[in-house]
């Protein structure tokens, strides 16, 4: 971070490059910043260190990802300038993980659909003609294994343990659900990533997605929702209304203090 | 993160009447304690022994777990990735050490539950320092400086404490507290030595907040502790309180001046016949009135520690539920 | 021993329905190296268990390997009877190489 740099938002550059990986950088972004707000707050102490841990992988390859979209984009934009200085339609994450936590079964059932997810996504992208985003993806996708574990075991044990519990998550799954068409929608951005071999269309992932999914939900007694009509736009810089909290809350230090060296 | 002497309580009555039996087994006991031996969870202790060692280590976790929420306030807002996730890790660490604590005291016949059971109540105490808010960034690199510093100071000499399963929590617990003073004092010191005027500022304010709340966590002097001498005597309690807090006084003073920081206490300056920093007189009606619980955050740490627990109460009984399903499945088959 | 010994409580957690079960975690942290107990936790399955134990036990790199007990299923040696158990050892010298004194030529063996 240049001391005295002008701390207005930055401009990023249209590049489909670069915007194919905003998507992918800002969705483990604002999803690390979700589950950060569980620290100190979970139901038990084990999760608590549990949930740190999958918000510290995903801030980890939120950084790494970033940080390749600035080098891409060659307007020396680093990590930071990134991750604080734009203007929110410039972020390009799903929708999904910038709405609020909700209850406990909310977060899992949001962290199985995206570790299943950015699983199916790393593993493509570690074949990528850009050979440094295939090694990050190579670091990810054992991550993402993980992760999808780890939130799997939950979904079930929450589908299948108490009413209650039941209830919640299958309350979860139908908001969820909303969500999930915006992940496997194409457009021009993805079919570059396919064509220049960047990386899969989004897509491309959508059957094996729903196979592992569906497979979880069935173990959990969970009924799939119907086909919703609901479209999010996040992916293209149109978000929902708790968009602009979130990036008070994280930009608010960097345009409060221009120029700050931290 | 670091455990103020707990010395607070109300001076317990021994029992009086005791079988020549238990005053044989007291005194091998007292022997062993002597000969610098370990006591294991399933060794014969006084009852005294076991209670005080109930309270101080599950006081310690609760500290820990009370601990999260001043710095957790930060992590949404800290001011780069790196920051935040160091912010992370560090807070996490903080879990992690009221999780070993918690187990320590587990081996001394209480559970998790009736500890925690104790804090939502109000019963157990935990360390005052974290009922003061955090009310800016600078604030989490002076924690990390001073009030690690204080933690780290008070637990070396637990690494050595007669009961062994604290003990060995403790020397897990300092192995990794040693980044916490470590990455608050960086943090300060880029603000100090590269960061704007703005950012000095906001440094030095938080320093003026937090350096006596700091000096507080070593407790009251030792001529006021009441349970100080037979913690002593048992192994559980090295150094006294005026002692440690000295050598963090020495510590800091010197600490302050890399930083470029003010200490707000006129009277520190270093007595070249001691061969130590004299300091200014500690306000101790102000650490009696937080630690009575009427400091600036008392009444929220607490509600968010209950409000987590409640709330996740319905997980707790799911995550058995689907167990219990599990096994009956399992004997079914 | 005398029974007269009192034993000492032991830890709870068995009988409270609502309380989630202790469990040991002993960690390996390099392959050929023994796996060593490093702490306890708290889940309700064997599957948690070990997650939870990779979550809190290994972040430092500590360890390749995880085996997780729950608590209740340990066996102990009674600390009562470490005299009968462990004494009888300390005069078998002869069990221990330093016994045996050999010329320095040969003293490597």
């Amino acid at each position: 971070m240049k001391p005295g740099l002008d701390m207005q938002s930055i401009r990023v550059s249209s590049d489909p490059a670069v915007q194919y990986l905003l998507r992918l950088g800002d969705t483990c972004l604002i999803l690390a910043q979700r589950l950060g707000e569980w620290c100190g707050h979970a139901p038990v102490l084990e999760e608590d260190i549990a949930l740190t841990n999958m918000a510290l992988d995903l801030l980890g390859q939120a950084r790494a990802v970033l940080t390749r979209a600035g080098e891409i984009e060659t307007r020396g934009h680093d990590e930071d300038q990134l991750a604080f200085l734009r203007d929110e339609r410039d972020y390009l994450n799903l929708t999904l993980v910038e709405l609020p936590n909700g209850d406990f079964a909310f977060t899992v059932l949001r962290n199985f659909a995206m570790a299943s997810l950015l699983r199916l996504l790393w593993e493509q992208l570690a074949a990528s003609s850009d050979t440094e985003l295939g090694a990050i993806a190579g670091k990810a996708v054992k991550e993402a294994r993980y992760h999808r574990q780890h939130a799997a075991d939950w979904v079930v044990r929450l589908g299948d343990g108490t009413e209650e519990s039941a209830r919640r998550m299958q309350d979860a799954l139908h908001r969820l659900w909303l969500y999930v068409p915006e992940f496997f929608e194409a457009d021009a951005v993805d079919e570059y990533a396919a064509s220049s071999g960047l990386g899969p269309r989004w897509a491309d992932l959508r059957d094996a997605w729903l196979a592992e999914t569906t497979a979880v939900f069935d173990k959990a007694k969970l009924q799939l929702p119907p086909e919703p009509k609901f479209r999010s736009e996040g992916k293209r810089g149109r978000h929902s209304e708790h968009m602009g909290y979130i990036l008070a809350d994280l930009q608010y230090l960097q345009r409060a203090y221009p120029g700050g060296v931290w | 993160m670091y455990t103020q002497a707990m010395d607070t309580g109300p001076k317990e009555e021994r029992k009086a009447v005791r079988s020549v039996e238990e005053a044989e087994l007291e005194r091998r006991f007292d022997t062993r304690i002597d000969a610098g031996e370990f006591i294991e969870a399933k060794d014969w202790m006084p009852e005294h022994y076991r209670k005080t060692l109930v309270r101080q280590i599950s006081q310690h976790a609760h500290s820990e777990i009370v601990g999260m929420l001043p710095e957790g306030n930060w992590i949404s807002r800290a001011p780069t990735l790196k920051r935040k996730a160091i912010l992370l890790a560090k807070v996490q660490d903080e879990a992690g050490h009221g999780l070993y604590l918690y187990a320590a005291a587990e081996t001394l016949g209480t559970s998790r539950d009736q500890m925690l059971d104790a804090l939502h109540t109000g019963k157990a105490k935990y360390s005052s320092i974290f009922n003061y808010p955090s009310l800016t960034w600078a604030d989490m690199g002076v924690i990390g400086w001073l009030v690690d510093g204080a933690a780290i100071m008070n637990q070396v000499p637990l690494t050595r404490c007669s009961y062994a399963p604290y003990a060995r929590a403790m020397v897990r617990v300092c192995r990794e507290e040693s980044f916490h003073q470590r990455q608050g004092f960086e943090a300060l010191l880029t603000m100090m030595t590269k960061g704007t005027e703005a950012q000095r500022a906001m440094v030095q304010d938080a320093v003026n907040r937090w350096w006596w709340p700091s000096l507080m966590m070593f407790g009251p002097p030792d001529s006021e502790s009441t349970h100080s001498e037979q913690s002593m005597r048992w192994g559980i309690k090295r150094i006294g309180n005026d002692e440690l807090r000295q050598k963090f006084v020495d510590a800091a003073a010197e600490q302050a001046k890399v930083l470029g920081v003010s200490l707000p206490d006129p009277e520190l300056k270093w007595n070249e016949a001691r061969q130590h920093h004299d300091f200014g007189a500690i306000d101790w009606s102000e650490f009696w009135r937080v630690v009575g619980g009427d400091g600036p955050c008392n009444r929220e740490r607490l509600a968010a520690r209950v409000k987590a627990w409640e709330e996740g109460a319905w997980v707790r009984e799911a995550a058995l539920a689907h167990a219990r399903k599990a096994v009956l499945k399992e004997s079914a088959a | 021993m005398s029974s007269t010994l009192t034993p000492n409580p032991s830890p709870s957690g068995r009988g409270e329905q609502s309380e989630w079960p202790l469990w040991e975690v002993f960690v390996r942290s390099k392959a050929g190296l023994d796996h060593k107990h490093c702490g306890s936790l708290h889940a309700t399955d064997p599957t948690m268990a070990i997650q939870l134990a990779r979550d809190v036990y290994t972040r430092r790199q500590e360890g390749t390997s995880i085996w997780v007990v729950r608590s209740d299923q340990i066996v102990a040696s009674d600390p009562g009877e470490k005299a009968m158990y462990f004494d009888p050892m300390e005069d078998k010298i002869y069990r221990h190489p330093t016994f045996y004194e050999l010329p320095k030529s040969v003293d490597h063996i």
